[in-house]
Order: structure tokens, then C-alpha cells, then sequence
């Protein structure tokens, strides 16, 4: 290998390549023969970095220098100054939101400052097609340990000690799954990778899969010795063509490795890997929905018991895991149950990745400690609220989830306590919102993703979502009632308590958690028939401000269904019942003139 | 590519591809090792800057040195180039002053290793690394 | 067995370790009402989706409610099948199910008949909570010749799908869209005639709604009946008269032959006929066919197709047109009976009454929709006139007789007209699974060994297992049999043979669930298959009070031959009992 003194690294994750990240590592490795430097530097594609508010990102090492919003066209200027004579480009570096000052080393951003990497702690780092720089850092050492040190029952033993819990929502202990999972008997068993992510705006799986796809695959022949399956699937949605892309290559470099077929490094352990592709489904990320997709069935949940580990792909026990908790399981076996489990809190140990989105500065992928609070998440990691507008809620746990308060941002998030604060985990999606949104709208949101992601399968989640959301809309248009709302409580409890699959029992998490905490703003709706966040069109009310309107007419011709009225030079007044609430005068007045309530 | 057909042959693999992500590796924790700054902009290359900066790698790397070079632009002390800022852990940064391949080995034999220091330092009245 | 203690409503009660909540309440007494749970004991046919969550009960320590139709016991469970909170969810989730269902119980077939009406009785649903202008599921309607399905009434409780897929292994139904539009449909949402069904109907037998119901006819009828310029006559198939009394709320498995014939002729049918005297004519083709084809093959003729498959039954026939293409020649050729029927009436009848075969009208009362299909068929039309004009159900049947406000209960018996009319024991049991078999081998076996029977019934070929085998021993010559019943027992049956693992000589498929009795046109069993055994029963009564039991021995069929067929398989005989097979189109 050459003796390169200079990385850059450049993310090639979906969202930097969105943005041309592959046209940059082309521009740089262009310039940087053209400079002659082409034996000193080199250029990667990594996985993701998380940051992606300010992508494309281009890292250079050993200086940790950060650039952010790269252009193809940044390239020349990147080797000529920096890599050549050693001076940083400073307009592409991070700019810290309060100081305003160019930070030049990414250690110093105070996004990755609170930051402890576990699950991702490959990705941004290391080229994941390579399967080289994956075994450089301790890759398939973790089964290489397992297989030549432990029985299947110590190494469950370790990921019991751990604490790792699921990570795809549930939160169910990973060892007990794998020990129950291992001690049913059968010719034939199987390791489920659950890459069908689906929560809106959640993405830390695809991103891991794209970073550091190795680290799956090594977790994945982990947990097959240890509970006795040679097989191993991974259920993916074709929508991610890089991380299936991804995949693919890790998939072939193993076997030419030997690391995946038979007799794995000697030790007789045989472990082949498949792919399956998901359309899309929502629904098809709950195990049994996912098991029935894999079996060629309809994606539709079936009821539990028997589990998965009992009866499970093709009837023979399967074990189901997410990919983020796989991804904890190699670092878990090398560095130690204890190591892992002095990471977090009482319940919930080690860490978890959010995708942070919504009203928030920066917007990315971050893998925290469990136990930090809210408020370290949004304000310092997260650069706190854009615009410098209040805080209002966060919803974490998606559409499954709920929304918390301000009273909660002191709140150690781990699993048990966002469920006592009437949310959830989840796959970890934590969208922020600020005073101009609107809750019951936001309730709405959520539910309209579940009214169109329901399988249909049993009648409390097919049509009691979809009463849900017409009841949100009515309330949202000002015909709502007090009853609706004491409706949509009954109802959602009665989805909560007889809806067939985790999908339905957490669907009306969102209304019934921002009926609990902004119940003043339900009662804005249906009492005063005003909506406090000015989000809801229907419950706006255009007037015109006699005072300031100089009768120019301007509105009156904006206005496209006649609704306002008056002489010229007169003050003007509209209609509300004409009114469509479009706001085309509001943006046509020079005065000021028009209010909005 | 050959086939991993035991532990220990993964063992030694890694061993021998560890190598080529040690400046990365290096740059996760570059507090707990030494950094080497090389003056790099116009006038330190045109006085050799990169030939001391290659000199400092190939030897760090050859006796596995816990220390990370990184360049660095115009320092100021254009009359002394090629500069080499040298932060051990725990000491204040030094600058040499006047670096030639040869003595870039003898601050890493010398002074990096041994503590000992050697002539042409500059004296400095800034932290430019711990910053 | 295991047992365990379970709490429930708090009676202690101790059940078998495996059992379901559901089950384990309803062998103490307590009804938990359900919706889409179906369990049919007697035929191994069961669907619990776990969909409708109508069957939910409280268990202690859960947190939430659990279905009890497919959650089994456990030791020390304390389980409540009727406080506030199940209620309140049992009550809410039925309302929502209301409120995307049509409003129209007043004009819907299945009103009186539907399982969500009653449910909705029982729980008391006095009115709807739901938005205003909440939005409807809505969907094409389809109709087919034998059935209709309008499934804006469907409430995804999976039973057709499960009879369609896992019984049937027709899999021309299964679950389509997402969310509020998912509903059960053929691939693509075509046309059911442009799918594989096989119009079996057992997807109308266990709907639970007016979803599925079956194509409607009897105005068709009535307006037949009052033509001056037409004569009507009706047959009617074995399997009616033991069911055709539930729907006047006799009990299963009573016998109204006599009431029936009463009741057709009250109707206006100028001759009340029987199908079961075609029944016995099918035996003496299928019979003699069965015993050329038997004859050669035992002196060696390599060339002959061999087991004899039945071809009664009209869904089989579509079933092996759709699925085995390449067997097309081994089922026999003989016409089902209603069909032999109406062949002999528009020809022989129609001439011995000096009409036209134009002013005869065919009706015939079936406890089968595919029937209707069947009757349809070009192959079985003469210049555009079908053999058979028209094939109603036996709930039909019962819908006419009470629009004509006869009251059934108190006819007097009455007996079928001359001579189509005439029937043994053989042409009764068509009705059931094993019977066309049983009539068959009763013919050939006297006709092979020049023997009389000493022992007519042949207990061996009854039952209501899936799939049966016998072999039965015609002085010395071994013949093997093989039954099924139910269109994906007859698969496993066919693919066996297929394979060489099977060695027959003669196989009877019937495709509903203990044949005809258990036909989709019969008075609908709400998830008891006590009453199909109970219609089982009766049928092998009705064969055993007959006289003559064996078809060669109808005397009305042994005159048919002499005056106007010649021989079985004569060529005339060929021509009007016959028929051949096509490959369905494949799209």
C-alpha cells in the first residue's frame, strides 16, 4: 500500500451524492495529479458523517479539517491552498452558528462533540467497498474472536451482559432474543437483518448499510453461530440502491475472502448471506409483516405469538434484528460487555443514533450516549432552534411516537423514559418543532402517514386511523367540536388497545400525546375556531386595517374570487365568507394593511 | 485475493493493512500523540518543506513513532524555513527553525523520543496547535 | 394431554394446555362474539386473521387486549370476556367497521343471512360516531355467472381468501391495496371470469356479508313461469332436499323431498323432475366407460388412460381445464348430471311432448353456483338454446317459495313426476363425497363380475376425510379408488398421479367441502359444520330407504335406453351425454 500522507475523505452517502459528492472525489483526484501530489494524497469515498445539513462534506486528515457545502468547482481551490501549501480553505469550513467563527478542526464542531460513535463509528471513516480498511480496523476480528474463544451460549452470554436492546423501536433485550431464538430446535434456522427503515426522516440505517456495510454482515455470521443458523437474510427496500449496492460488493469481497460460505476461517462455522428486496412498505419493518414479505406473501403482520424465533421464516425459527443493532454487536464482542455497558443508563446502555430534522440548525445524523437530555441533543449538538424561534415540541419515535415538551428536554432519553413521557425510541427519528407549528396539524402529519402506510389488515388500525385523521382535518378546517376531541381520545385508546400489530397500537401515539400536552391548542380549534400557531388556512381570518389601508386597490385585484370590496381611496374590507384564506392580498399590500389572526 | 483460511491469517492481514489507515486512525485522537506541523506555503517548499515533511513520515512510520505530521501554512519565520512546529503531549509547542531532512530525523530521534533538545529552536511567543 | 387453570370472567375452569381463549370461554358457557373467525371442525378448515379484533377479551398483565380467537391459554391466565374497557373496544372497533359499510340492510341479499347484522344486533349499535361525510370504501362491482361481488360490503375478513388459497389452491382471491382501500380481489383487480376461479363459491359460503352473494336468477324464473307459450320443468339435485328444510328452520339433515316436490309444483313447474334420475343415467356412461377403459387395461392395452376421474362437478371440470391442461384426457367424458339431464329433456322429452325444444324451459335447483356457470357453457346449447335455461340455489329455491307465501312447514308430501323423475339409492348419494364412486362401483362391479351384490353399501369409500383410498375387490381383481373433496385435496390427489406416486383406477373429486352438501348454493352453515354432517347423514338415509339402490336397475333408465339411447356409449348416447374439455385461456 502506498505511503499516503494526506486523506480526503468525501461522503458518499445518499445525501452528499445527491449533491455531487461523486463529482467532487473525481475533480479532486483529478487536481491532485495535476499538482503531482497524486502519491501523497489520496481520495476516498466514505459513508455518511452525519452532518448532512451542510453537505457535500470533504474531510481531510490527519489535520481534521471539515469543509462543508463542497462544489466541484471548491476542488482546484482545496489541493492548490491546502494540500499543496498547507493553508485551509476557510469560506468551505463549518461556521460555528453562535460565534461565527471557521472552526478548522472538525474535533472542535460542537456537533461531534457530545457525539459517541459505536454503530457508526466506521462510517465517514473508512471506504466502505473496501473491504480491507473494514479488517485495518478491527473488522471480522469480533468473529474471528467469537468463533476461535467462545460457545454460541458465551457469546450470547456477552450480548446479554451488554444490555444491547433492540433497536428498531421495541427495545426488546438482543441476548434474550438470540438465546430464545437458540434454543429452539430445528434443521434449519435463520438470521433476519431488518433493513425496511420507514420512519419519515429516519435514516441511520441506510446510512450504516452505505458506510459500513461490512459491519453488518459481520454481526449478522456472529449471531448465526451463536444460535446455531447458517443462513442469513437481509430484508431491504429497494429504495436504497446504494446501501443494496453496498452490499452487494461487501457480499462478494467476503466470499472471496472466505468470510462468508463454508468453513469460515477454518473454524467450520458455515454462513451464507442473501438479499431481499422490500417495496416500500411501512408495515413490512414489523418482523412477522416482514417474514410473510420474505416468504412471497403479502407484507402483513400475523399474530404473536408464535414469534419469530419460534416459527419464523419458512415456519423455522428466525431472529430478526435491526441494522443499527447489529451494528453495535462486533464492538460489543471486542472491546467487552462491561466496556458497552457502562455507556448509558440504567436500562437502556450504550448508545443510539437519531436523525435530527424539523426546525433545527443542524439537521444530520448523530450517535449519542443514552441518558443525554433533550436539551444537550437540540441545542448543542443540534445548534439549537433555526431562526432563533421558542421551542415546542420534539417528536421522537416517528409516526409511532409521540411529541415531548419543554418539560421533558432535562429528561436522560433512554427507552424507559420516553415511554413514560408518553413517547417512544423508536428507530429514532427526532423531528423538532418550533412555536409555528401547529400541533393538531402536526397529529394530522403523522396520521396521514399511517392512514396510507396500514396494511388494512385488522379494522382498527384500516379504519380507525383513517376516522382519526378525518376527525384531525375537520378539527383542522374549524368545524371540529369538544366532542371530537373527547372522540379522538376514545378513539385512539380503543386503536391503542385491540390494533393487531405494533403499526396500529402506536399509531395514535401523536394525537393522543399532543391531546395531552397542547390541549389548549385542540380547544383554540374547536372553541375559538382559531388556530394559535397560524398554521391551520382554514382558521385564518384576513382583515384589513382601516387605519393603514390607503384604498390603492392593489388586493382587490389580487384578489382571485372577489372577496374584498371598497371605493378608491377608501379604506377596503373582505368578505370572510368569500375568503379562501390564500393570502394573495397579505402579499400584494405596500401599507401593512392586511391582518392576520 | 486470497482466502482467510484460518484466524491467525486474518490476524496478520490486519497487521499488515493497519498501516494505511494509521494517519487517519491517528487523527481520531491527535491529543494523545505528538503533532508535527510542516510549514508548507510558497517559501517553505521552495526551501525543502516537503522534502523534510516526507523525510519525518518515513521515519515515524519506519519505528512506529506515536506522532502525526500535518502541514501547516507561513508561520512567519520565512528567513528560517522549512519550520517544523513540534507539539509533544503535556510540553508547550517548539519551533525548529532551519530543518533539513537530517536534522527532521534528529528532533524525531532526539527530541520527540528522548526529550532531549537540539539546536535551532525558535523561540515563540504564540500556541499555534493547542489553540 | 397437558391441562392448565385459566380465570375467566372469574370462574376457575381448567383446560387443555394449546387451547385458545376463545375456546376455552366457549366450553364454559361464554359466547365471545366474532367476526372474521371461522372453524369448520368436520373439514379441517379454519381462518383466524386475527383481523377483526371483534373477539378481543382483557388478560391480566397484558397491556393490551388480546384476540381470543388466536390466543391460546396459559397457566394461572386471569382473563375478562366483558368489563367496561372490552366492551367499549369491542363496541368502537364494530362501529368503525359499520362505518365503512353500506347502510342498504334493507335491500341487501344478505340481510337475515349476514353475520356483521346480527353482531351488530347483539352489541346493541345504536348509532355510528364518525365524522360527517366520513369517506367510504368503494369498489367495481363485479359480476360473474355465478356470482356478484360487491365488496364496498367487504370487511377484510379473509375467509374467502383462505378458502380460495389455502383450501381451494385456486388463488384467484387474495388481499390487495393498503390501508382503508385494501380489499380482497382477483390479481390486478380484473374480472373474477378473467380469473383462475373456478366458481366453486365456497368465497359466498363463508362470506360473512353481502359481499359476496350468489348471481340472482329467480326473477328469471318467476317470468318463465308465467309465459303461456312455455313449459317449465325443474330438476332438482340430490343435495337440496337435505338441506333446503333449514331455511324454514327445520333442523339439519331433515329430509323434505316430498315438501319440495309439493313446493315446485305450488310454483307452477308443469314437471317436477329429478336430477337423481340423470344421476343414475351418468353411472351407466361413466360406468361402462370406466369398465372399457378397466378392461383393456387389464389385458394389457398400454394406450388407456387410466385412473377414471369423475367430471360431476363443474368447478373440478373449470379446476382441471385451468390447472391441468395436460391431463385433459383423463377425466371421463360423461356430462354431469344436470347437464345429462337437460340434454335428455330438450331432446327425448321435448319430442315425447311433441314441443319444440325453444318453448321447454330447464330448471334446474342446485346446492352449487358453479352450476350456473356450467349451464352456460356453449358446448351445451343447441342453435343458442341451452340444454338447461336456468340453474337457481337452494336458498334461491327457498326465496321463491316464500315470496309465493307457501308455507313449506305444512305441504304434503308429494312424489316427482314420470318418467324423469324416477331415482335409486345411487343417484341420491351423488350428494355427498365417495357417492358418485360408491354409485359407480355398485354398477360396474355387478356389470364386471356378473354377480349380484350381497352387501350394497360401501362403507369404506364414505367419510368426510379430506382424502380418502380404498381398494375394493371385484372377485379377485383389486380396483383402487381415490376421493377428494375440497379443489386442493383433488390437487394433492392429481399431482401424486401426476408424479407416478399414486397408482388408481378411478379417483371422484368433488370441489366443495363434503360435496354437494356442502355446496356454496346451500342454506349458509355460519361456521358449523355439524350442519354438513348432519346434510351427510341424511343423505345416506335417504339411499338406504330406497328400493332399488343401483343404477342399472332403474327401471325408467333401462327404458330410455331401450326406446331412445341403444346402449351406454352408443353413438347417440355419445352425442347427447358427452362432452370434451378445453384449455382455459391463459392471459
Amino acid at each position: 500500500m502506498a505511503s499516503y500522507k494526506m486523506h480526503l475523505l468525501v461522503c458518499g452517502g445518499t445525501g452528499c451524492r445527491a449533491s455531487e459528492s461523486a463529482k467532487i472525489v473525481e475533480e479532486l483526484s483529478v487536481e491532485i495529479k495535476r499538482v503531482g501530489l497524486e502519491n501523497d494524497a489520496q481520495v476516498l469515498t466514505t459513508g455518511c458523517f452525519g452532518f448532512c445539513e451542510k453537505g457535500p462534506i470533504v474531510k481531510v486528515v490527519p489535520d481534521n479539517t471539515f469543509y462543508t457545502q463542497v462544489k466541484p468547482g471548491d476542488c482546484k481551490e482545496i489541493i492548490e491552498e491546502h494540500i499543496l501549501k498547507g493553508r485551509k480553505v476557510k469560506r468551505l469550513l463549518y461556521e460555528d452558528p453562535t460565534t461565527k467563527e471557521h472552526i478548522e478542526d472538525s474535533k472542535h464542531m460542537q456537533f461531534y462533540q457530545k457525539q459517541i460513535r459505536i454503530a457508526l463509528r466506521n462510517c465517514g471513516f473508512i471506504d466502505p467497498e473496501n473491504i480491507d480498511e473494514y479488517i485495518a480496523r478491527d473488522g471480522y476480528s469480533a468473529l474471528a474472536k467469537v468463533l476461535g474463544e467462545y460457545t454460541p451460549q458465551q457469546t450470547i452470554d456477552i450480548i446479554k451482559k451488554s444490555g444491547l436492546r433492540g433497536r428498531g423501536g421495541g427495545g426488546f433485550p438482543t441476548g434474550l432474543k438470540w438465546e430464545i431464538a437458540s434454543k429452539n430446535k430445528a434443521d434449519q434456522k435463520y438470521v433476519v437483518c431488518n433493513a425496511d427503515e420507514g420512519d419519515p426522516g429516519a435514516f441511520m440505517d441506510r446510512s450504516i448499510l452505505e458506510g459500513d456495510p461490512h459491519s453488518i454482515i459481520e454481526a449478522m455470521a456472529i449471531c448465526g453461530y451463536s444460535i446455531g443458523a447458517t443462513k442469513g437474510i437481509i430484508y431491504i427496500r429497494a429504495e436504497y440502491p446504494l446501501a443494496i449496492s453496498r452490499l452487494k460488493v461487501a457480499g462478494r469481497q467476503c466470499r472471496a475472502y472466505g468470510l462468508l460460505g463454508k468453513d469460515i476461517m477454518g473454524t467450520g462455522f458455515d454462513f451464507e448471506l442473501e438479499l431481499r428486496y422490500g417495496a416500500g412498505a411501512f408495515v413490512c419493518g414489523e418482523e412477522t409483516a416482514l417474514i410473510r414479505s420474505m416468504e412471497g406473501f403479502r407484507g402483513e403482520p400475523t399474530v404473536k405469538p408464535p414469534f419469530p424465533a419460534e416459527k419464523g421464516y419458512m415456519g423455522k425459527p428466525t431472529n430478526v434484528n435491526n441494522v443499527e443493532t447489529f451494528a453495535n454487536v462486533p464492538a460489543i464482542i471486542l472491546k467487552g460487555a462491561d466496556w458497552f455497558s457502562s455507556i448509558g443508563t440504567e436500562k437502556s446502555k450504550g448508545t443510539k443514533v437519531f436523525a435530527l430534522a424539523g426546525k433545527i440548525n443542524n439537521v444530520g445524523l448523530i450517535e449519542v450516549p443514552m441518558g443525554i437530555t433533550l436539551r444537550e441533543v437540540i441545542y448543542e449538538i443540534g445548534g439549537g432552534i433555526k431562526g432563533g424561534k421558542k421551542f415546542k415540541a420534539v417528536q421522537t419515535g416517528g409516526p409511532s411516537g409521540g411529541c415531548l415538551t419543554e418539560k421533558h428536554l432535562d429528561v436522560p432519553i433512554d427507552y424507559d423514559n420516553l415511554i413514560a413521557a408518553g413517547s417512544m425510541m423508536g428507530s429514532g427519528g427526532m423531528i423538532v418543532m418550533d412555536e409555528d407549528d401547529c400541533m393538531v396539524a402536526v397529529a394530522k402529519f403523522y396520521l396521514e402517514f399511517t392512514v396510507e402506510e396500514s396494511c388494512g389488515k385488522c379494522a382498527p388500525c384500516r379504519v380507525g386511523n383513517k376516522r382519526l385523521h378525518e376527525n384531525l382535518e375537520k378539527i383542522c378546517n374549524g368545524r371540529g367540536t369538544t366532542e371530537d376531541v373527547e372522540y379522538l381520545k376514545n378513539l385512539g385508546k380503543v386503536i391503542k388497545d385491540t390494533a393487531l400489530c405494533g403499526l396500529g397500537q402506536t399509531s395514535p401515539n401523536p394525537v393522543l400525546s399532543t391531546i395531552e400536552h397542547f390541549y389548549d391548542e385542540y380547544l383554540a380549534h374547536v372553541t375559538e375556531r382559531r388556530c394559535p400557531a397560524g398554521q391551520c388556512k382554514a382558521l385564518k381570518l384576513y382583515t384589513i386595517i382601516a387605519d393603514k389601508c390607503t384604498g390603492c386597490t392593489a388586493c382587490v385585484r389580487a384578489c382571485p374570487v372577489a372577496a374584498i370590496t371598497g371605493e378608491k381611496r377608501q379604506p377596503h374590507v373582505i368578505d370572510a365568507e368569500k375568503c379562501i384564506r390564500c393570502g394573495a392580498c397579505f402579499d400584494k399590500c405596500k401599507f401593512s394593511a392586511i391582518h392576520v389572526q | 485475493m486470497n482466502k482467510i483460511k484460518s484466524i491467525d491469517d486474518l490476524r496478520k492481514m490486519k497487521k499488515d493493512l493497519e498501516f494505511g489507515m494509521n494517519i487517519r486512525e491517528k487523527s481520531n485522537s491527535p491529543e494523545s500523540l505528538v503533532q508535527i506541523r510542516v510549514a508548507m506555503a510558497t517559501c517553505g517548499i521552495a526551501s525543502g518543506a516537503r522534502e523534510v515533511m516526507n523525510a519525518m513520515i518515513e521515519k515515524i512510520e519506519k519505528d512506529k513513532i506515536p506522532a502525526v505530521v500535518t502541514q501547516g501554512g507561513c508561520m512567519g519565520y520565512c528567513y528560517a524555513e522549512p519550520t517544523v512546529e513540534v507539539k509533544v503531549p503535556g510540553k508547550d509547542p517548539v519551533v525548529f527553525g532551519y530543518v533539513s531532512p537530517k536534522v527532521a530525523v534528529e528532533i524525531l530521534e532526539k527530541y520527540v523520543l528522548n526529550g532531549e533538545l537540539i539546536e535551532g529552536i525558535i523561540p515563540t511567543n504564540y500556541q499555534s496547535i493547542n489553540q | 394431554m397437558e391441562k392448565i387453570q385459566v380465570t375467566i370472567d372469574n370462574k376457575v375452569v381448567e383446560v387443555a394446555k394449546g387451547t385458545t381463549i376463545y375456546k376455552a370461554a366457549k366450553d364454559n358457557g361464554i359466547d365471545i362474539p366474532t367476526l372474521c373467525y371461522l372453524n369448520l371442525d368436520h373439514l379441517k378448515i379454519e381462518n383466524r386473521p386475527g383481523g377483526c379484533r371483534v373477539c378481543v377479551v382483557e388478560v391480566e398483565g397484558r397491556r393490551n387486549l388480546a384476540p381470543s380467537c388466536s390466543t391460546e391459554c396459559s397457566d394461572g391466565m386471569v382473563i375478562r370476556t366483558h368489563n367496561v374497557r372490552v366492551l367499549n373496544a369491542r363496541k368502537t372497533v364494530l362501529e368503525l367497521i359499520l362505518s365503512d359499510h353500506p347502510k342498504e340492510c334493507l335491500i341487501c341479499s344478505s340481510s337475515g343471512n349476514c353475520d356483521l347484522q346480527k353482531l351488530s344486533q347483539k352489541l346493541g349499535i345504536r348509532e355510528i360516531h364518525a365524522v360527517e361525510n366520513a369517506e367510504m370504501s368503494t369498489y367495481r362491482k363485479d359480476f360473474s355467472p355465478a356470482l356478484r361481488r360487491d365488496m364496498d360490503k367487504c370487511i377484510m375478513c379473509r375467509r374467502c381468501e383462505t378458502i380460495c388459497n389455502d383450501i381451494q389452491t385456486v388463488g384467484a382471491l387474495s388481499a390487495v391495496n393498503r390501508g382503508f382501500m385494501s380489499v380482497v380481489a382477483p390479481a390486478f383487480e380484473q374480472d373474477l371470469v378473467d380469473s383462475p376461479c373456478t366458481f366453486c363459491g365456497q368465497c359466498v359460503a363463508v362470506c360473512p356479508t353481502g359481499a359476496l352473494t350468489p348471481f340472482d336468477d329467480t326473477s328469471k324464473i318467476i317470468r318463465a313461469l308465467a309465459d303461456p307459450q312455455k313449459t317449465v320443468i325443474v330438476q332438482t339435485a340430490p343435495a337440496v332436499r337435505a338441506a333446503l328444510g333449514e331455511e324454514f328452520g327445520l333442523q339439519p339433515g331433515t329430509l323434505v323431498t316430498g315438501k319440495m316436490v309439493a313446493a315446485l309444483r305450488q310454483l307452477g313447474f308443469d314437471k317436477v323432475f329429478d336430477t337423481d334420475f340423470a344421476a343414475d343415467l351418468t353411472i351407466m356412461e361413466e360406468g361402462t366407460e370406466l369398465l372399457n377403459r378397466l378392461t383393456k387395461f387389464l389385458s394389457g392395452d398400454k394406450s388407456v388412460k387410466l385412473p377414471l376421474l369423475t367430471s360431476c362437478c363443474p368447478a373440478w371440470v373449470n379446476f382441471f381445464e385451468e390447472f391441468y391442461q395436460d391431463m385433459l384426457d383423463v377425466p371421463s367424458t360423461a356430462r354431469s348430471p344436470q347437464q345429462m339431464f337437460g340434454s335428455i329433456a330438450k331432446n327425448y322429452f321435448a319430442e315425447l311432448l311433441k314441443i319444440k325444444r325453444e318453448d321447454l324451459v330447464v330448471v334446474s335447483i342446485m346446492p352449487c353456483l358453479a352450476k350456473k356457470f356450467e349451464c352456460q357453457r356453449e358446448e351445451f346449447a343447441t342453435d343458442g338454446n341451452p340444454d338447461v335455461d336456468f340453474s337457481i340455489s337452494t336458498r334461491e329455491l327457498a326465496s321463491l317459495i316464500k315470496s309465493a307465501n307457501i308455507d313449506f312447514n305444512s305441504l304434503e308430501d308429494e312424489d316427482f313426476d314420470r318418467p324423469l323423475g324416477e331415482s335409486t339409492g345411487a343417484g341420491v348419494i351423488f350428494g355427498v363425497t365417495g357417492g358418485v364412486i360408491e354409485a359407480a362401483v355398485r354398477t360396474a362391479y355387478e356389470l364386471y363380475t356378473g354377480e349380484k351384490l350381497t352387501k350394497i353399501d360401501f362403507t369404506e369409500l364414505r367419510g368426510l376425510e379430506g382424502i380418502r383410498m380404498a381398494t375394493v375387490n371385484f372377485n379377485g381383481t383389486q380396483i383402487n379408488i381415490g376421493i377428494a373433496h375440497q379443489l386442493g385435496n383433488a390437487r394433492k390427489l392429481l399431482d401424486g398421479i401426476r408424479s407416478g406416486m399414486y397408482h388408481f383406477h378411478a379417483i371422484e373429486i368433488m370441489a366443495c367441502p363434503g360435496g354437494c352438501i356442502g355446496g356454496a348454493g346451500q342454506p349458509l352453515h355460519h361456521g358449523d359444520s355439524n350442519i354438513i354432517k348432519a346434510r351427510f347423514d341424511a343423505i345416506y338415509r335417504e339411499d338406504a330407504s330406497k328400493t332399488i339402490r343401483k343404477s342399472h336397475e332403474n327401471p325408467y333408465i333401462i327404458k330410455l335406453y331401450e326406446e331412445y339411447l341403444g346402449k351406454p356409449m352408443s353413438e347417440k348416447a355419445h352425442h347427447l351425454l358427452h362432452t370434451h374439455y378445453f384449455k382455459k385461456d391463459k392471459n
